[in-house]
């Protein structure tokens, strides 16, 4: 994908801090408005701007599709696992009460992993949903 | 101040709409939509919901324009958006979804109200608001509710994320694989 100069170095100097703000917004979503799921979108749309100006096949050798469908599914599993987790410990399913010897910082941790894996698993799916769009048109259109 | 703010941009948005509604580019449409959004995330901010701007304004602005566009890149050159057939049932519908919510919008506790769910000691919402700092010690209460309170919720949120891009994936792939066997 051939663009502009402007375009380029603009968005090479803006990207570093799109996916910096993305992990401000993840680790400090326990004080400011922000959490998981803002990070994760941030997060894609900083690498989405990366693809758009530098072109798809250039993205896919940062994060490859499969790194976008693996990083969903562990998401998913991060947020679910705790929930196990607090299982084993002897509470209800999702109690972080239990993660710690204290409730309060086993709220905390709880609410740390929970985020996390909402992170990973919306940041992933983004991205995993941009990269359908995109490598579906590069194939039809290296198709016919 | 502020009342003349939430005047100049509900009037803003009506006007977006109604463009929104007489458009046929589809290209045109994308963009006004993720402009649609962005003014939504700064009413959002002005009544407080800075959560809600947020991410009305990462996802409606931002993300699903692009997803918007992606998907538009997929389509033909030329377009034609059909011409809508049945004007009055069309316009009857809207009409009738308007009415609803405007039904509905009065039973919402007025602002500050001493008998809103949120000032009743018995109620969830008051002991979100007096002892999440105490249970869980994070100062954003929508932090609290979303991630602890309401946990169930947000797992399931996630899982319909991830279920979207499984839903979007097997669709174009699936896609792909026709093709492929039209060739052979």
């Amino acid at each position: 994908m051939q663009s502009d100069v402007v375009l380029r170095v603009v968005s090479k100097f803006l990207i570093p801090f799109i996916l910096l703000f993305a992990f401000y917004v993840q680790f400090h979503g326990d004080f400011s408005p922000g959490g998981g799921f803002q990070a994760g979108v941030i997060l894609a749309a900083g690498i989405i701007l990366y693809a758009l100006v530098f072109g798809v096949a250039a993205s896919f050798r940062i994060v490859p599709m499969r790194a976008t469908q693996i990083g969903a599914a562990i998401g998913v599993m991060i947020y679910g696992g705790t929930g196990v987790v607090s299982l084993l410990r002897g509470a209800r399913y999702l109690d972080y009460n239990a993660l710690a010897h204290d409730p309060v910082h086993g709220q905390h941790l709880g609410i740390f992993m929970v985020e996390l894996g909402v992170g990973i698993g919306v940041a992933s799916t983004m991205l995993w949903l941009f990269y359908s769009f995109t490598s579906h048109k590069l194939r039809r259109d290296g198709q016919s | 101040m502020t009342d003349w703010l939430h005047l100049v941009l509900l009037i803003a948005l009506v006007v977006v709409a109604l463009d929104l509604a007489r458009l046929r580019d589809l290209f045109a449409a994308a963009m006004l939509t993720g402009f649609f959004s962005l003014l939504c995330a700064v009413y959002y901010t002005i009544v407080d919901a800075v959560d809600v701007a947020f991410t009305e304004a990462a996802v409606g602005a931002g993300l699903s324009t692009v997803l918007m566009l992606g998907a538009l890149s997929l389509l033909d050159e030329r377009v034609e958006t059909g011409r809508v057939r049945n004007r009055i049932g069309a316009l009857s519908a809207a009409l009738a979804v308007a009415a609803m919510m405007l039904y509905a919008t009065p039973d919402m506790p007025a602002y500050g109200d001493p008998t809103s769910p949120v000032n009743q000691p018995d109620r969830p919402a008051w002991r979100y608001v007096h002892q999440s700092g105490k249970e869980i010690g994070v100062p954003n209460i929508v932090t609290s509710v979303l991630a602890s309170y309401r946990g169930y919720d947000t797992l399931g949120e996630t899982n319909v994320i991830f279920t979207a891009g499984l839903a979007v994936y097997a669709l174009l792939a699936g896609v792909r694989r026709k093709r492929g066997q039209d060739a052979e």
